[in-house]
């Protein structure tokens, strides 16, 4: 019989690079979400430091590093990024598998901060935003999971339906700063 | 004219522009109001009522008169203002309100008539008849008076809005901003500087004055570079902050592109958004005029600007020029225009005992302008002398100063009030009007240079200390400390109109007139006679208004008050609030993993909800979307179709308490279903209105999967939210959605289990798949599930893999569909078939109707207690109601439509009458007729009875037959068989 073929969200709309700015698909890997039953937070913390050497992620901080990331994704909710989840986790949290729910894309660029200004309402300043930080906020008028996954890089996780939208809205601000470039007093 | 020697422009650089199809030259570093003044083009405009010649009045974005429209077709921009518009090569401009021509404009005529057009005319004149205000007056003044207008056309200019986050907000690039931008920045702090202007400096750019020993614009140039290189310092040129709003945000507008050619892809302008901690407001002030009669003549301007048009642009008006003011601060002007070799005919001080500080020039104290001649452009004024004699003065400029106001707009964007100082006679803002912003230098009415550096600097160190920084108040430079000496004199009294607001052509005349008929507030003397109601706000005029206003109704200025400073400062384009969101920008697009295929097969898209779902696949020879849903909906009945599900709200539920939650959230009872079985649910609101319907299954003793309706996932979500944060909290299970992850699509037709079995690794069959199971299935080697649900009636399956396979497998199973006599269904056949079951759906469920009312009282569960289950039970919800039943059409017109009203047939179809309505239709092959769903009142026991459909909007009158809302296989043995 034949297969079933597959296809990624961002499949044909990526990679882009516009000026300085580069975006590409992240292929995460398994996508589980863990939300811990009730008074299972701290078992679940210590079975996923033991299991994936990664602690629980405090509101708006992310744990581990590339290929093996658990972002924080909302009350007493977590995105582990990567690996499968170890069956022991399922004794303290719910997990649902995620992994084909999201469009995972990596923004990073010198003038990256510049470009998520035009779409992001919070304050991604290196100073108020650090790597490992992360935030659900909107992009433009999608509901988004942005985490810091470098000095000049970010992970921007969004609704696999909306992959069209999202690569557009970031190619639109994309192009308008790239052609600030040579416009003086506006390279912000 | 230009002045030989004078300006800070590039005279290397000559650039050509275009004026009303006239070229011009100029030079970089020019506005296009200096460049036209330096091409001796003195009349830029007519004004916006009586359509009088104006020229240049400020050199700022408060100018009232010189408006222009700028480019041409779908890209021109109407009503900018010459004074802050930048001159670049190629640049082309045209004036506005005159017909046929700005020389020659017939509605000029607006002026003869005046005498009749003064404040309140059209309340008083266009009241009778009352049909002819929309069809006569309203397009007559609307031609008469105006502004430029909008090309009509899609403008295809790239706009963007943006957001910003620092420190210190710094508003306002002068010496005071400057040094508190130094100030704060040495103290640690991130700090935004915005500047209206093309470069930093303020006022330091148009005047003759020394810091530090060395001219005060290159004190500036030095200081804006050294801001520009410290690293936690963001000077943004061309943008105006235009509001102050809640918690340190601020609305800004930056110009990012007007001042060049248009550019592919570069934005026109952007619209921030800045959060600061803290700001500091150091606005300036902006110089106001004085009343004479004709005071409006092109060559008549504020006195800052006359010099500011000299030091900075290198052109005045004319060869031969006289200031008039009431304070010291206009005798700059004389003296300024006297250095750079203009004949200084007259520097007038209106105050009596006012010494000469402008040097070499003709001083005249105690006298006043009493009028001004030259239609077109000034030619000559006359001067009144303290006995009373006149005498008249040949001159081609005049400057005027009455003093200057602070610009407190900001401070008052949270509806604070300023306060009147009476020395300075003007208003400054209240400390503490918006929480977190100070204010320094001219805007708080300090007016010497000296000052404004020294209030700056104290300003921005406060503010970053008020932020846990430390730092020493920065080194403050020498400059000039004149005191700022001035007697108020707000108009010069005579006959003839006394020009006030210029852009809105109110004279001093109108705002006497307005207190005579008893409009006394200031609030109301606005709106009567429009004085401050302009683009420009009345930043030139309101002050002055209000203190004729306030001698007329014999009150004190502070009595009299201001009227409302709202944002934005100055004008903001709706583009630029609403950048990125014109055409598909509105809103995000939501693809299915079937789109691309469905889009392949032909089927137009609907949108549902954020959603874009096929509504039909047409196919060769099919002329109408009829035909193709006719096909389809037959094709499900007797083979079988295949329809993407994917929207609909998929929520996974997990936990030892899913069932008391589900039981409590729906009203009927799910804690007894079994696992691998599927019920459907209804789910009411608090006030017992029903919500959304939808079926969960049970995967195994932990795990369930709720389905919602496309429309209400987010809302069901939301509400599942609070009821387990809010309600039962101590109820332990986690849900999150899963809709996405899911590709879900239905199979339905009595061959779908052929179709099914053969892609399935383990076929099924009925004793293990019956009617409402769920389960794991492998298809093609993946894993899957499979409900065995149906919306159609029929023997259906819902099938579900991971989305990355939604593709292919909806491809595949359409071509098998096809194998079979069946194929792909869209929405307008899923919904004739679901009408033909009486299946609900939003259309029904629309948020006025409860489970009675859809005749679903009995899945109220009387054993257990739900949310919405009190509040159902009130009077009222369940007697005398519209009740769900079918129709059919009976008579002679065979068509029903959605929307319609019911009426009993031999009554007339008035509202007094209405019986119910029709909520959905369709064409039903099946039965060869269309079908309706509506609420009738009694409906249920009415089965059988005659009513009238009458649709008054479409003209369409039907007599129907009232049947069951089960109009096909109503024992259901399609879909168990």
């Amino acid at each position: 019989m034949a297969e079933l073929l597959v296809k990624t969200p961002c499949e044909g709309l990526l990679p882009v690079e516009i000026g300085t700015v580069r975006m590409s698909e992240i292929a995460p890997g398994q996508i589980t979400s863990l939300a811990p039953f009730r008074g299972q937070g701290e078992a679940l913390s210590e079975t996923l430091k033991t299991a994936h050497g990664m602690a629980w992620p405090a509101p708006g901080r992310s744990t581990g590093r590339e290929g093996a990331r658990c972002v924080w994704f909302g009350r007493e909710q977590a995105m582990l990024l990567g690996p499968a989840p170890d069956v022991g986790l399922a004794r303290y949290a719910a997990l649902t598998d995620q992994s084909d729910a999201w469009a995972v894309v990596r923004i990073e660029g010198p003038l990256v901060e510049a470009v998520l200004a035009r779409l992001v309402p919070i304050d991604l300043r290196s100073v108020a935003f650090k790597r490992g930080h992360t935030a659900r906020t909107l992009l433009q008028h999608m509901s988004v999971s942005i985490t810091r996954i470098s000095e000049n890089a970010f992970q921007i996780m969004a609704f696999r339906s909306m992959a069209g939208t999202l690569v557009h809205d970031l190619s639109a601000a994309m192009t308008a700063v790239a052609a600030r470039g040579d416009i003086a007093g506006a390279s912000t | 004219m230009r002045i030989e020697g004078k300006g800070r422009i590039d005279r290397g650089t000559r650039l050509s522009f275009r004026f009303d199809g006239t070229t011009h030259k100029g030079f970089a570093g020019d506005t296009l109001a200096s460049a036209l003044m330096g091409g001796g083009v003195r009349m830029v405009a007519r004004s916006f009522k009586y359509h009088r010649p104006r020229g240049v009045l400020t050199a700022g974005s408060e100018e009232p008169n010189a408006l222009v429209t700028i480019g041409t077709g779908a890209q021109s921009d109407p009503n900018i203002r010459a004074t802050t518009q930048e001159l670049f090569d190629g640049l082309q401009a045209r004036s506005q309100n005159n017909w046929p021509s700005l020389d020659f404009d017939l509605l000029s005529v607006n002026d003869l008539a005046a005498p009749f057009l003064g404040a309140g005319f059209y309340y008083k004149t266009f009241m009778w008849p009352k049909a002819f205000w929309e069809r006569v007056y309203e397009p007559f003044i609307r031609r008469a008076a105006g502004l430029g207008a909008l090309s009509g056309e899609s403008n295809t200019d790239t706009y963007e809005k943006a957001f910003a986050f620092c420190d210190v907000l710094i508003i306002g690039g002068g010496p005071a901003g400057l040094m508190a931008a130094l100030a704060a920045a040495q103290a640690g702090a991130d700090v935004i500087l915005c500047d209206e202007d093309t470069a930093l400096g303020g006022r330091l750019l148009s005047e003759e004055e020394e810091i530090d020993g060395r001219p005060a614009a290159e004190w500036a140039a030095e200081m804006a570079a050294k801001a520009t290189a410290m690293d936690n310092v963001r000077v943004m040129t061309r943008t105006t902050v235009t509001g102050a709003y809640d918690q340190g945000t601020y609305g800004a507008l930056e110009r990012v592109s007007h001042h060049i050619p248009t550019q592919d892809g570069l934005p026109r302008e952007c619209f921030w958004r800045i959060v600061a901690g803290r700001a500091v407001l150091c606005a300036g002030a902006l110089e106001r005029h004085i009343a004479f009669r004709d005071n409006d003549r092109p060559g008549v301007m504020m006195a800052s600007a006359l010099r500011a048009y000299a030091n900075r642009w290198g052109v005045a008006p004319g060869r031969s020029v006289a200031v008039f003011g009431n304070n010291d601060n206009a005798h700059r002007t004389a003296r300024d225009l006297a250095q750079a070799g203009l004949h200084v005919a007259a520097l007038i001080d209106s105050r009596h005992d006012a010494q000469n500080l402008a040097g070499d020039v003709p001083f005249y104290a105690g006298h006043q302008v009493t009028r001004a001649f030259g239609r077109k452009g000034l030619e000559a004024i006359t001067l009144r002398a303290p006995d009373g004699s006149e005498s008249r003065l040949q001159v081609e400029g005049l400057g005027l100063s009455g003093g200057w106001n602070p610009s407190v707009h900001l401070t008052c964007h949270m509806n604070g009030r300023p306060q009147w100082q009476d020395d300075i006679a003007a208003f400054v803002p209240t400390p503490g009007a918006i929480p977190g912003m100070s204010v320094a230098g001219a805007a708080n009415g300090v007016f010497s240079t000296a000052a404004c550096l020294q209030s700056g600097a104290e300003a921005g160190l406060e503010a970053a200390k008020a932020l846990g920084k430390r730092g020493d108040l920065p080194a403050i430079p020498e400059a000039e400390n004149a005191p700022y000496r001035l007697r108020r004199l707000w108009a010069v009294p005579g006959k003839g109109r006394a020009w006030l607001d210029f852009q809105n052509d109110v004279s001093v005349k109108d705002i006497k007139q307005a207190a005579t008929e008893n409009f006394r507030s200031v609030e109301h003397m606005k709106r009567y006679t429009t004085q401050g109601m302009a683009t420009d706000q009345g930043k030139n005029s309101n002050v002055a208004a209000l203190a004729i206003l306030a001698d007329a109704t014999g009150r004190d200025i502070p009595e009299t008050g201001t009227t409302t400073f709202r944002p934005p400062y100055s004008p903001v384009a709706i583009a630029a609030m609403g950048a990125g969101s014109q055409g598909k920008g509105f809103a995000p697009e939501r693809l299915t993993t079937s789109h691309a295929a469905s889009v392949e097969m032909g089927a137009p898209m609907i949108e549902a909800g954020l959603w874009y779902r096929p509504s039909y696949f047409p196919r060769p020879g099919e002329k109408t979307w009829r035909q193709a849903c006719d096909r389809e909906v037959t094709m499900v009945r007797e083979a079988v179709g295949v329809c993407d599900v994917s929207t609909l709200g998929k929520i996974d539920l997990q936990g030892p308490d899913v069932g008391a939650f589900l039981d409590f959230v729906y009203s009927n009872t799910f804690s007894t279903l079994k696992p691998g079985r599927v019920r459907y649910g209804l789910m009411l609101r608090e006030d017992g209105t029903v919500m959304d319907d939808g079926t969960t299954a049970r995967l195994s003793d932990a795990q369930w999967v709720m389905t919602t309706t496309t429309a209400a996932a987010g809302n069901v979500m939301r509400h599942l939210e609070w009821v387990h944060q809010a309600l039962c909290p101590k109820m332990d299970l986690r849900f999150i959605s899963v809709t996405e992850q899911w590709a879900q699509f239905a199979v339905a037709g009595p061959k779908a289990r052929e179709l099914l079995n053969g892609l399935l690794d383990q076929p099924i069959e009925d004793e293990i798949f019956p009617f409402m199971q769920c389960g794991p299935v492998s298809v093609m080697g993946v894993a899957a599930r499979l409900f065995r649900i149906s919306f159609s009636g029929e023997h259906a399956y819902e099938i579900a893999v991971p989305s990355r396979y939604g593709d292919s497998l909806f491809r595949t199973l359409v071509a098998r569909a096809e194998a079979l006599g069946g194929g792909a269904y869209g929405m307008e056949a899923l919904n004739v078939l679901r009408i033909e079951k009486g299946h609900i759906t939003h259309a029904e469920i629309h948020g006025r109707t409860n489970a009675f009312d859809i005749g679903f009282a009995r899945m109220v569960s009387a054993k257990k207690d739900c949310i919405g289950k009190t509040m159902a039970a009130r009077p009222g919800l369940t007697e005398d109601r519209e009740q769900l039943v079918g129709l059919r059409p009976v008579g002679a017109v065979k068509q029903l439509t959605a929307g319609a009203h019911l009426f009993n047939p031999t009554e007339a179809a008035v509202r007094e009458n209405d019986q119910g309505y029709v909520t959905s239709v369709g064409y039903s092959p099946t039965l060869g007729e269309m079908r309706a769903l509506a609420f009738l009142r009694d409906g249920r026991d009415r089965h059988g009875e005659k009513v009238k459909l009458v649709d008054h909007l479409r003209g369409i009158k039907a007599l129907c037959e009232v049947t069951d809302p089960v109009a096909f296989d109503s024992d259901g043995g399609r879909l168990r068989g």
